[in-house]
């Protein structure tokens, strides 16, 4: 497929002088198969439909832009208090350093730097093969730009129960990194994994997560994106479930210039249950865009797409999100809210919640609001003595509790309810 | 319709809504053509035909610029493929763009004078062309005041209109309500000031095609104040072969006026594809009022997907003035492929938009409908409610538009789409797009039927009824409501629809 001359032009210059990555005979299979789709796809502009919210101008352009360092306050790093294995990316390049011995029970941790230079590995059935079935019936060429470029990330499979969390840290230290990383987890049956993620990453981050959750096996997924106010972000997730599996992914996102979040998950065997959630919190200079596709492909499976968003001083929300309900994927359940409260007049809401239906013994229900602080829960809470500022947080926060209870384990929760109480309390100051 | 025949329905939805639609599918009561010596412009299209279409109008110098301005604009376009319909490519060079029957080459100076071929083919379609009360005859006719209702008709057939009933009536009134090739000659002053000014000339490829080759349609103008005396209505008809239908009507609404307007249309059964390609455009100045209510049952195809109308529409309305209200109704039954959206642009504080629309797909339709509600003035407030039916094989699409801009502070809207699927062979599917840009305004979009009107479901639960109930009661009543705010003598088929339920809708 021929592209237009300007992303032509577009590819090349981003391509540049990278060259593909070398590595062993599956790696290199599947970056240069990735490469080939890349250039019949070309990399997204801003007359993409799927493009019409968010400028890709910045995510694609050759170099990353400057993002200056976010000088941490007090607050600790997300997740600080959990016993969990540190695996730390600075910049996008592993650091073994800091990081945690990679041995835990019931799990095998190795880093793709180091498994792509073998010629046969478990990842070969999974590497960019779940992100290339993400690519239809929409492209998605930041994806498919990571799978030939990357040279870091994890491969995590896991046989078992661990018995803590694996937490992806993710430091940026250079204002002008541009961090390409890319994670396969591979749950074998009835096994059971948390993965955190957490940190701003880079000055433009790309990243991948391929998870394949095998029938009868748990997938939980807590992440917060960095505070860093410059940052830029396209980060994507690719699952496929099994029968009676679970999958459930919650993110935070307080601040970034740019962030592009999309998720594709494909509900494969009978009663699987996918629930996907986000808060994202914005002042000022924020956009930040949830793209979400569940397919449903098997019998009673059940989905959830919860996202939350707080914005003020001009900062703009996006939410794309549909349920493709296939035709013969009888009794489905698919569940569908986005809603944006909007602080002040200059902040914006932009939002295509989608349902396509081709099974007729099934429900989905889909909601989508904007609008401002009740007045009326304001007023009450006023009448009761407490001050505007406070109520206005209280309301906030119980606006965004549907998403935050998407996190089944408490102490999890509770981080990130202090997280975002904490945002909310320092623009009180 | 063998396949609506075996379908198994899911639990929850109403047996006598899947007869419904059975029935709507099942017999197309409009498929007979007339048989009547027709006057064509050669086949195809070129500036030569768009000149000829013109002249044919006895159109002065400035319109024919203006239509060859558009044709020069059509040819750089192309044609939108992002709405949910499969359609083999259209030859535009093997269609008529004008067709006309001989005996309207003289234009008949009163109704009397009209071919009686025509005049019977109107009443076959239960449309007398007579200024008679409305009452012999029509299904429901009961409801009507005792001293009859009064409906003004202009008839379109093929690429004329053939006559326009209660003129003199109307004009004592102030209205004008003519074909809009008589209004281009008569009222050039109105048309070149409103025609082309809520839908620029360019504004999408089946626009400008139209603007390009529009033959006829219908004209009103409602003069400050004035309450036009009785419903309008136009009826299109497409009879002849490989012909396309444009038609172009333009409706404004001065200030503090009200007029309801009515529009039909049916065709013959064909084994090809026809072409429909209308404009529709409405101006409702300061606290007017218009009402459009649409009976589309063009030819759907037969059972196997064969022939049917290509409807592609392009029917916008400007909210200029404050307090202006619009509100389009439609019920969408007919066309093999629709490609439908008619909007409001709430320019005006405080004006209002409404859209209410049952669309049923059958067999191998494409539906591909829904409305843009443009906020651009304070305090606007809009309303959207969408429900879909598909069977057979067929697929209907909502597509929608809200869109608050930063200037629209203090405005509403609420959103609800329900569908539903009469078996495992067809698909619905919901495409909304909403923009907010302010936040003093609040946007509900809803797809579900658990948010009724929570005053109905107080007044039904106060009388006994549990919560179930009582949303079927509301969510079906509305369906209802519509389909009886039609006027009557366009709504038999729409009141072989009153049967229908959305129980059982899957979102």
């Amino acid at each position: 497929m021929a592209q237009p001359q300007a992303k032509q032009t577009t590819l090349e210059a981003r391509l540049g002088s990278m060259a593909l990555p070398e590595g062993g005979l599956w790696a290199s299979a599947a970056r240069e198969a990735a490469l080939t789709r890349l250039q019949a796809i070309g990399l997204p502009d801003r007359r993409d439909e799927y493009w019409k919210f968010t400028r890709p101008d910045s995510l694609v352009q050759a170099e990353a832009p400057h993002a200056a360092l976010f000088l941490n306050d007090d607050e600790p790093d997300s997740f600080a208090a959990v016993d969990r294995l540190k695996l730390v990316f600075v910049d996008g390049v592993f650091d073994a350093e800091a990081s945690d011995d990679l041995t835990l029970e019931g799990v095998r941790i190795e880093r793709l730097a180091v498994a792509a230079k073998s010629d046969i590995h478990w990842a070969r059935d999974l590497y960019g093969v779940l992100e290339g079935r993400g690519q239809t019936p929409v492209a998605r060429p930041l994806a498919t730009l990571n799978t030939a470029y990357a040279t870091d990330g994890v491969l995590i499979h896991v046989t078992g129960r661990p018995s803590k969390p694996i937490n992806l840290v993710y430091v940026h230290k250079s204002e002008i990194s541009d961090a390409i990383l890319h994670h396969v987890i591979k749950l074998d049956p009835e096994a059971e994994a948390t993965i955190l993620e957490n940190g701003p990453a880079a000055a433009r981050f790309n990243k991948v997560m391929e998870v394949d959750v095998a029938e009868g096996a748990r997938f939980h997924h807590i992440r917060t994106q960095g505070r860093d106010h410059e940052r830029r972000a396209a980060t994507h997730i690719f699952a496929r479930l099994g029968a009676q599996s679970l999958f459930k992914s919650f993110t935070l996102t307080a601040n970034g210039v740019m962030t592009r979040n999309e998720c594709v998950i494909e509900l494969l065997g009978d009663d699987a249950v996918a629930h996907v959630a986000g808060a994202a919190m914005g002042d000022g200079d924020f956009h930040q865009d949830d793209t979400v596709f569940v397919t449903h492909d098997a019998l009673r499976c059940e989905s959830r797409q919860v996202f939350k968003k707080v914005l003020r001083n001009g900062a703009t929300g996006v939410f794309q999100g549909k349920i493709l309900v296939k035709p013969g994927a009888q009794k489905t359940d698919g569940y569908q809210i986005s809603q944006a409260l909007l602080l002040d007049e200059d902040s914006q809401f932009l939002a295509k919640p989608e349902l396509e239906i081709y099974a007729d013994d099934v429900a989905c229900s889909h909601g989508s609001t904007s609008g401002a602080i009740d007045e009326d829960a304001l007023y009450y809470l006023r009448a009761r003595g407490i001050p505007r500022p406070i109520a206005t947080d209280l309301l906030t926060m119980s606006f965004l509790a549907e998403a935050v209870e998407e996190i089944e384990d408490e102490g999890l929760r509770d981080d990130i309810n202090s997280q975002l109480a904490a945002w909310l309390e320092r623009r009180r100051r | 319709m063998a396949a609506v025949d075996k379908v198994q329905v899911k639990d929850g939805v109403d047996q006598g809504t899947v007869e419904a639609v059975r029935q709507v599918g099942e017999a197309y009561k409009y498929g007979w053509d007339t048989d009547i010596e027709m006057d064509y412009a050669p086949l195809g299209l070129n500036e030569d035909i768009v000149r000829l279409i013109s002249s044919k109008n006895e159109e002065p110098e400035w319109m024919t610029e203006w239509r060859l301005e558009a044709y020069r604009r059509w040819l750089t376009k192309t044609e939108p493929e992002w709405a949910m319909v499969d359609y083999p490519k259209i030859d535009f060079q093997a269609q008529y763009y004008y067709a006309r029957p001989k005996s309207m080459e003289v234009k008949p100076k009163s109704l009397d004078e009209v071919d009686p071929k025509l005049l019977a083919t109107y009443e076959k379609l239960g449309i007398p062309l007579k200024e008679q009360m409305i009452l012999a005859g029509v299904e429901g006719a009961e409801d009507a005041p005792a001293e009859g209702r009064k409906v003004a008709v202009d008839a379109v057939f093929d690429s004329v209109s053939v006559g326009t009933t209660f003129q003199a009536e109307l004009r004592r009134a102030g209205v004008i309500f003519c074909s809009i090739s008589e209004a281009i000659r008569e009222h050039p002053e109105l048309v070149k000031k409103y025609l082309g000014s809520v839908v620029p000339v360019s504004d999408n490829f089946y626009a400008t095609l139209n603007s390009a080759v529009f033959s006829d349609g219908s004209f009103v103008y409602v003069p400050p104040g004035v309450r036009c005396p009785m419903e309008l209505s136009t009826y299109f008809r497409i009879n002849a072969e490989n012909t396309g239908q444009f038609e172009r009507t333009l409706i404004i609404a001065d200030k503090g006026s009200y007029v309801s307007y009515l529009e039909g249309c049916t065709a013959p059964k064909r084994d090809t594809s026809q072409l429909h390609a209308a404009v529709v455009e409405i101006i409702v100045e300061e606290d007017a009022e218009v009402k459009y209510s649409t009976v589309q049952n063009w030819y759907p195809g037969d059972e196997n997907g064969k022939g049917g109308i290509y409807n592609f529409v392009t029917k916008r309305a400007d909210c200029r003035g404050d307090r202006s209200k619009v509100m389009w109704t439609q019920v969408e039954t007919g066309s093999a492929v629709t490609w439908k959206y008619p909007s409001c642009i709430l320019r005006g504080n405080d004006s209002q938009g409404e859209f209410y629309s049952i669309a049923i797909a059958n067999n191998y339709q494409q539906a591909d409908t829904g409305t843009k509600m443009i906020h651009l003035g304070k305090n606007t407030r809009s309303r959207i409610v969408s429900k879909g039916i598909s069977a057979g094989h067929a697929q209907n699409t909502y597509r929608g538009l809200v869109s608050m801009h930063p200037k629209a502070k203090n405005s509403r809207n609420y959103t609800q789409c329900d569908s539903l699927l009469i078996g495992d062979k067809c698909g619905a599917h919901t495409v909304p797009y909403i923009e907010v840009k302010n936040n003093s305004s609040r946007v509900e979009h809803e797809a579900t039927t658990s948010k009724v009107d929570e005053d109905q479901m107080f007044y039904c639960r106060a009388r006994g009824m549990d919560e179930e109930e009582a949303v079927a009661l509301v969510v079906n009543g509305f369906c209802r409501d519509v389909l009886q705010a039609l006027p009557m003598e366009f709504a038999m088929e729409a009141q072989q629809l009153v049967a229908i339920s959305l129980e059982g809708s899957v979102g």
